[in-house]
């Protein structure tokens, strides 16, 4: 493929939880229009750097770039502001607030004029496009998108979470583990998704365990081995018995591998 | 391949899969039902509890009890807890407590009096100096709970010793009386003024309680800061990863909510007429009793400024009832415990319906 500049790139990232190194001199690089895999085993430190790369984290050392430029997310508006959007392990929804209300969370849709400028939000327009987002991602067994959505099931809550990172996703899209949750239908929903989004133009970083969801959709697979990137693979080269050799450490990469 | 196989393997069913959309209207006994209710609508414990309360004291104590009158007094009764309850509404919703908002009441109400009476300041201007500082004393509370992070409940109870000294050292424990602050700003009584509808009486604290509740039922519901307060208090850290900037958004709760209080002042001034320093500091204990009873969570993120409201209002109701009916008034104290306990135990009952 056409190697440009990185869109996003991390160099020598380092991050510590008292004794705990989740992240060890690791190296991070994302190209336009590529879909990245992330895989490593649990515990490798895949959270911990997606985590670093959206704000989430601060990192103890290393630096971020952003179109080449340096750049520090200090929290996780910050990256949402440079259009990085992000669906965490753990989600981030409020469980007590509606469907809508998660989606627009921090960027509601303001009314008009005078109200406006009170903040007042146009909760139908709110409505209307959760309603239209979820659609796309195959979600109507939702009842209502006022529901709660602490009364959602988990697959649902994770579809919740995508379809809102994907509606405001402008630059870099993020999924942690986006598919772990759901079900067949569900799951290649979200496949299509992401191949949807990268036809507008966005990279997408898709952390998973699952193979063939990695193997089939992925441009290219960093794999992450005790807090640092091991190596990239090209999925088109290398089985997928190569790739979880790797991951579990049971070959080592070639220096090819090495180069990334 | 062994990929495409894979997926044609566990994905081939998937062309013909089903379109229609999943049911979940599983059967659910009786007692599951009223559970479910109660999560989507929480207030309607609390408002069965005001409308039971009024029923049977307009059965027992009759007339005495049940005519516009004595049921106005007791809105009369509950205006400033209702007003404060309000504050304490918007804290608890952010999974915090609030000790502190009597004793910026009764300073903000204070700084009034003495800007007002002693030192001749107009009365507007003192007026504003009073909500000015329940502001500043809330903005401190947010700073120690959002800043320096630490526990709500510690640092409210810290500034509650706080503001209560402050007070007493400014005002060398000296009370404003009645007529010195009607002839000097009889502004600041303007809300312990009253009017009559028929036989009811109401003051206009009354109103602006009311007022106050249903304005911040809008804002809670149907503006941005509003859903953030929810958001903050349902889940700190997902509202931080959704973007929300948990730390400003905590500090203007707290100052709005020390504004609240320091509006309470002004309506603590209407009902006593004159101003005392050592007024009015029941009302932080007075505020949690409603906020509780009225159905809010105390774990945050779920509840409403219309419970606490009608939680301040069924207080009201016993506190009178009891009263006109001739108990002893510990009995009305007994029955407001109980019913904390029963509302904090509803609430936790109710919160399983999500889980
Ligand atoms: N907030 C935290 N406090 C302490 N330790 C942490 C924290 N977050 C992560 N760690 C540690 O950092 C390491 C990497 O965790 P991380 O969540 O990044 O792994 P992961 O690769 O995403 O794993 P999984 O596949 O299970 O999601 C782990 O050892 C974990 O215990
Ligand atoms: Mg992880």
């Amino acid at each position: 493929m056409i190697r440009n500049t990185p869109v996003l790139t991390g160099r020598n990232l380092q991050k510590r939880y008292g004794r705990v190194v989740a992240m060890d001199n690791s190296d991070f690089d994302l190209y336009p229009r590529e879909i990245l895999a992330v895989i490593g085993d649990n515990g490798a430190g895949k959270s911990t750097l997606i985590r670093a790369m959206t704000g989430a984290v601060q990192p103890d050392a290393g630096e971020i770039r952003l179109d080449g430029q340096p750049t520090t997310l200090a929290n996780p508006q910050a990256a949402r502001d440079l259009g990085i959007e992000t669906v965490y392990q753990n989600l981030a929804l409020s469980p007590a607030l509606s469907i809508a209300d998660n989606m627009f969370l921090g960027r509601e849709i303001l009314r008009g004029g005078v109200a406006g400028w009170f903040r007042m939000l146009d909760k139908p327009a709110m409505r209307k496009q959760a309603r239209e987002q979820l659609n796309t991602l195959g979600l109507m067994t939702i009842q209502s998108i006022d529901q709660a959505v602490e009364t959602l099931s988990g697959g649902q809550r994770q579809g919740v979470a995508v379809a809102r990172a994907a509606a405001f996703g402008s630059k870099v899209l993020m999924l942690d583990e986006p598919t772990a949750a759901l079900g067949v239908k569900e799951s290649r929903k979200v496949l299509d998704l992401i191949l949807g989004v990268r036809e507008r133009g966005l990279p997408i970083v898709l952390i998973s365990h699952n193979m063939p969801h990695v193997f089939e959709i992925a441009d290219r697979i960093h794999v992450h081995r005790l807090g640092k990137r091991l190596c990239v693979v090209d999925p088109k080269k290398v089985s997928m018995s190569d790739a979880v050799a790797l991951m579990t450490g049971a070959v080592q990469p070639t220096p090819e591998m090495m180069a990334g | 391949m062994v990929m495409s196989q894979t997926k044609d393997d566990f994905e081939a069913g998937l062309s013909k899969a089903s379109t229609q959309v999943a049911d979940f209207s599983r059967r659910r006994g009786p007692l599951e039902r009223v559970q479910h209710g109660l999560h989507a609508n929480p207030t309607l414990v609390p408002v069965m509890v005001l409308l039971f309360g009024i029923a049977v004291f307009g059965l027992i104590v009759g007339e005495r009890f049940f005519n516009a009158f004595t049921l106005t007094l007791i809105l009369q009764q509950v205006a400033i807890v209702g007003i404060v309850g309000v504050a304490q509404t918007l804290i608890v919703l952010t999974a915090g407590i609030d000790l502190s908002v009597g004793a910026i009441m009764v300073l903000s109400s204070v700084i009034m009096g003495q800007f007002a009476v002693t030192l001749g300041i107009p009365a507007p201007i003192a007026l504003f100096c009073g909500l000015a500082l329940g502001t500043i004393c809330g903005i401190v509370n947010g700073v120690l709970v959002a800043l320096v992070r630490l526990p709500p409940f510690i640092v409210t109870l810290g500034t509650w010793f706080v503001f209560e000294a402050a007070n007493f050292i400014y005002t060398q424990n000296q009370t404003i009386r009645a007529q010195d602050v009607e002839a000097a700003a009889p502004l600041l009584q303007f809300l312990g003024r009253t009017f009559h509808v028929g036989g009811a009486v109401f003051t206009y604290a009354v109103v602006a309680m009311v007022g106050l509740v249903l304005l911040f039922f809008y804002i809670l519901n149907h503006t941005a800061w509003g859903r953030h307060v929810y958001a903050i208090g349902d889940d700190l850290d997902a509202a931080r990863l959704s973007g929300i900037r948990t730390t400003k958004m905590l500090i203007s709760v707290y100052a709005v909510a020390g504004l609240i209080c320091g509006f309470g002042g002004w309506a603590l001034i209407g009902r006593l007429g004159s101003i005392s320093p050592t007024s009015g500091y029941e009302a932080n204990i007075q505020s949690i009793t409603a906020v509780v009873i009225g159905g809010t969570s105390l774990f945050g993120g779920r509840g409403s400024v219309i419970g606490t409201l009608i939680g301040a209002l069924i207080v009201g109701v016993f506190a009178m009832g009891l009263r006109i009916w001739g108990t002893d008034p510990q009995w009305t104290r007994l029955t407001v415990g109980a019913l904390i306990i029963l509302a904090v135990a509803a609430d936790q009952w109710i919160r399983k319906a999500s889980a």
